[in-house]
């Protein structure tokens, strides 16, 4: 199958690559990119395991192909670290109140947990929930993980702009 | 939270680890999305698998053309099941049935629609999939069998004709004088429950990922694996020498609960590395992985009869419980005997009798999930108790209290021989009752109902069994001796003084790294933090079985207690070597070792791991240099055969819960919000406040799933209806209320520290809750249900239609 080439940004470093236009964003990150803390739930779009933020937004990026994400910035749990590798706030604040059990489903959660932050600081728990509506845990019932998501909205809160 | 000072097994003790908030050491990898699962292992020149699904429920395979599959470019293997049976043995199960042959790929005829009939070996999972549209696989479908109660009777449709019946299992317990106590019992009633087939349902499907190496015959494998003692069934399914397979544990697995079992995953992968002589890895896709994954859980129909005096107290049950284990029965069956630990839930019944059926049906083979058996148990015996109030017209709470063991009689045995270990149940429910805050509850379900709506509380006070030694067995196969479930670690201090503790386990989320480090800093008053842990594999691991029946915390607590001991054990003789005074006047403290009755004569850990491993000279006779311990951890309590009424103690700690949910239902659609929850809880001391809460919440949320929305559903003809999680409905966050939980400690007296099992609780309780919630609020219409899972659609027809 003849290749394409794409170029686009992800978490802030410029990318070049050639694949074939059916690699889904999903394996290309993991498989080619080697970004493989956004994970494989279900590959049908209901998890959410595979969450990143595409131009800001979060997406499955189990339902795009690769040669869709040319030209546009990506962002994964990885880039959600600080520039010397340690944890972001929210990263923090998932730790603090243990927002997770096995992890698998932690990168997505937490991709979720940034969108609905970067433009609302004080989320409402109704909020909170519509914003992680779409990715599944098996393992916290998700309470922890909404406490998890709060603190760190405080913790922005008291950090200011 | 400050060093709390808990009464932890005992001892009274204060402590500065154990029981404190402290963070869980697994998840910085997992929030920065470094965790290393099996799909993020990237081996050189790995090939990827995929795998041929059946599309009928029974079928005779007549043939398999894959000449164009395998002339794709960028294929290297098409495997059949009749290529690989010549190779290797079938896969050995629980029981022995000799004519149930299991293979990873069917051979002749399929059993279920999902089982896997050929793996594709590629270049990469794309060209795999290409390659299985060009297998032509010819098919004679046969009419299979579906439902239980016809596989039970049946003697033409038979899953394994071999076998010559599609019973697996069929035996009769009787525990003390259940004649006697129906015929003195004022009243009794009977009680048809059903449990529907669902199952853990990790995020993360299995995978598992192999390597041959001829140089030095070691079969490598990396799976998302639970169980290391699965690496005996890879042995001998493949025929290798059990130290010919190394498994890593070093490998997170995404969720587990007891299904990352993968035997055939990891025996066809193992199997095609070697033959192809490189890595070849096998990553379920979803649908795969619910139709034929092996992972499907309890599927049972209980009749129970139960006889009890007029004030609701429960004399006697007779229980017929009627799994169906689906085509392959693995361990299944035995997740009917493990509830005989805790067979009278937290109640002093006094008889029992007990039928244990396990059929075979054109399902997919049932494993081992989240309480082994326990949790339909559990939700048969509390439908009961609330069968029990509703025919006497007594209170449900108030049956409860009649019927609970009191806290004065533990240590208690019940009729089949468990003896509880300890509980409070009075306590912890009235806690449950003071956090739901149960009178206003009341209030507000009447004012609802007033309304015109339907309103439910939901009450379950149940068991959850933790630390099983496998005498379970024995029970159903006196063969099988089997009296020990042992688990073990390693500790060693390096020439720094730095501690590694080595487990043989991996962990799925249950943050055994953390308890490990938590039990080894506690003992040897060290800061946890400073503690590393790691994973043995399995050719260096000491003797473990794995993280099942809650155990972790019950059974590597003990082991790292043990080698801490030890440790400690072998600094004091060095000390008192040294220091030339008796071991009775030297002081541990934070790893300097002191007389107490003059401080300036000490050892300092430096200068004892010094000497461990540098200063031979300095060392008591006939001590050896170095500086580690192991520790292999016998189950408390057990260990014997049952006795000749089969009456024994499988598991030794009994954790305990009430749970009280509020629900509504919308009469027009049938849906159930389940709107408020509490949880009181008692697992004896917690290691670590927020893993427990998690798992009890977490395990809580799952029961809300297993109740009201969970279901791998099949039609008439075996097709299976649940492949995808549009189908198999998963609780969101918007289907899970705000849980409220308490937790209360009754320290177990057989543990380190205290503590009893927690991964299993929620899940054991919640269900039964939920369903007697639902109920609570169709009572006022007259009705009830008491087959899970309670979808909306049945409630709506039952509302609109009336019973049956
Ligand atoms: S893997 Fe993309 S939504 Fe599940
Ligand atoms: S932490 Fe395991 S699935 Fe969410």
């Amino acid at each position: 199958m003849s290749k394409r080439e794409i170029s686009l940004s992800i978490n802030g470093k410029a990318h070049t690559a050639a694949m074939e236009p059916r690699l889904s964003l999903l394996d290309f990150l993991r498989d080619e990119v080697g970004l493989t803390g956004t994970h494989v739930g279900c590959e049908h779009g209901v998890c959410g395991a595979c969450s990143i933020l595409f131009d800001g937004a979060p997406i499955r990026a189990c339902l795009m192909l690769a040669v869709q994400a040319d030209g546009h910035a990506i962002t994964t749990v990885e880039g959600l670290c600080n520039e010397d590798g340690s944890a972001g706030t929210l990263q923090d604040a998932f730790q603090d109140a243990h927002g997770m059990q096995c992890g698998y489903c932690t990168p997505g959660m937490l991709i979720s947990a940034q969108a609905l932050l970067a433009h609302n600081s004080d989320p409402s728990l109704a909020e909170i929930k519509d914003a992680i509506g779409g990715n599944l845990c098996r393992c916290t019932g998700y309470v922890q993980i909404i406490e998890a998501i709060q603190l760190a909205a405080r913790r922005l809160r008291e950090a200011g702009p | 939270m400050t060093a709390a000072t808990l009464d932890a097994g005992g001892a009274g003790r204060n402590l500065h680890y154990v029981a404190q908030k402290r963070r869980v050491r697994e998840d910085r990898r997992f929030v920065a999305g470094t965790g290393k699962f099996v799909q993020d292992i990237a081996l050189p020149d790995t090939k990827h698998a995929a795998v041929l699904p059946s599309p009928y429920s029974r079928a005779r395979i007549l043939s398999i053309d894959s000449t164009a599959a395998a002339a794709l470019d960028g294929v290297h293997m098409v495997l059949t099941g009749q290529q690989m049976a010549e190779d290797c043995n079938p896969i050995r199960l629980g029981l022995k049935l000799p004519d149930i042959k299991w293979y990873p790929l069917a051979v002749d005829m399929t059993r279920y629609a999902g089982e896997w009939v050929a793996i594709v070996v590629a270049d990469n999972a794309y060209i795999a999939e290409d390659a299985l549209e060009l297998i032509q696989v010819d098919y004679e479908p046969l009419a299979p069998v579906i439902d239980p109660e016809q596989a039970f009777d049946e003697t033409d449709l038979l899953v394994h004709p071999d076998h010559g019946s599609n019973v697996l299992y069929h035996g009769n317990f009787l525990w003390g004088d259940v004649v006697g106590d129906f015929a003195a019992a004022d009243d009794s009633l009977t009680l048809r429950t059903r449990w529907g087939r669902s199952s853990t349902v990790p995020i993360e499907t299995f995978g598992a990922l192999a390597r041959w190496d001829e140089g030095t015959e070691i079969l490598d494998i990396w799976a998302s694996i639970q169980m290391p003692n699965f690496v005996e069934l890879l042995a001998t399914t493949l025929g290798y020498p059990l130290n010919n397979i190394r498994l890593h544990q070093d490998v997170d697995v995404g969720g587990s609960y007891g299904v990352k079992r993968g035997i055939k995953q990891s025996v066809l992968v193992g199997y095609l590395s070697r033959k192809l002589k490189r890595p070849v890895r096998l990553i379920e896709d979803r649908l795969v992985n619910m139709a034929g994954g092996d992972a499907h859980g309890p599927d049972r129909i209980f009749d129970t009869e139960a006889a009890f005096s007029r004030d609701g107290v429960i004399k006697s049950l007779k229980i017929r419980a009627l799994d169906d284990a689906g085509a392959y029965p693995g361990r299944a069956p035995f997740q009917l005997a493990k509830p005989i630990s805790a067979i009278v839930g937290p109640y002093t019944i006094n008889s029992v009798k007990y039928e244990a059926i396990s059929v075979a049906t054109n399902k997919t083979g049932q494993v081992p999930v989240r309480g082994f058996g326990q949790a339909p148990t559990n939700y048969m015996i509390e439908m009961t108790v609330d069968a029990v109030a509703r025919h006497l017209g007594l209170d449900r709470l108030e049956v409860r209290r009649r019927n609970l063991i009191p806290s004065d009689a533990f240590p208690y045995q019940i009729p089949s021989g468990s003896s509880y270990d300890s509980g409070d149940y009075q306590v912890v429910l009235q806690k449950g009752l003071d956090l739901a805050r149960y009178d206003e509850l009341l209030q507000r379900r009447d004012s609802a109902r007033a309304e015109g709506r339907l309103a439910g509380i939901g009450i379950a006070t149940c068991l959850e069994p933790g630390g099983g030694n496998n005498i379970f067995e024995y029970l159903m196969d006196p063969t099988a001796e089997i009296t020990t479930f042992m688990e073990a670690c390693e500790v060693k201090v390096d020439p720094q003084g730095k501690i590694t503790g080595m487990m043989g386990t991996t962990t799925s989320g249950q943050g055994h790294e953390t308890l490990f480090a938590t039990i080894l800093g506690e003992e040897l008053q060290i800061d946890p933090d400073e503690i590393r842990i790691v994973h043995a594999d399995s050719l260096t691991a000491l003797p473990t079985r794995s993280p099942v029946a809650s155990r972790m915390a019950i059974m590597l607590g003990g082991a790292a207690t043990g080698a801490a001991a030890k440790i400690k054990d072998r600094a004091m003789a060095i000390a008192a070597f040294n220091l030339e005074r008796p071991v009775e006047d030297l002081e541990y403290a934070g790893g300097t070792i002191s007389d107490r009755n003059d401080a300036s004569r000490k050892l300092t850990w430096a200068e004892i791991c010094f000497i461990a491993y540098r200063a031979y000279h300095k060392l008591p006779p006939g001590m050896e240099p170095g500086f580690h311990a192991q520790h292999v951890f016998q189950v408390p309590g057990g260990g014997q055969l049952p006795d000749a009424q089969n009456r024994v103690q499988i598991y030794p700690c009994f954790s305990f819960q009430a749970h009280i949910p509020y629900v509504e239902i919308d009469p027009g659609t049938g849906k159930v919000s389940v709107l408020d929850y509490a949880i009181a809880h008692d697992c004896g001391t917690v290691i670590n406040p927020d893993i427990v809460r998690g798992m009890v919440i977490g395990g809580l949320a799952h029961g809300i799933g297993a109740a009201l929305y969970e279901q791998f559903a099949y039609d008439e003809e075996g097709q299976f209806l649940s492949a995808s999680f549009a189908d198999y409905l998963m609780p969101s966050v918007h289907e899970i209320p705000d849980v409220k939980d308490v937790e209360h400690c009754t320290p177990s007296p057989l543990t380190s520290h205290g503590q009893k099992g927690s991964g299993e609780g929620g899940y054991l309780g919640a269900p039964a809750a939920i369903a007697s919630a639902v109920n609570d609020a169709l009572q006022p219409m007259g009705l009830s249900l008491s087959e899970l899972p309670m979808r909306m659609h049945k409630i709506e027809a039952l509302i609109n239609d009336g019973p049956g």
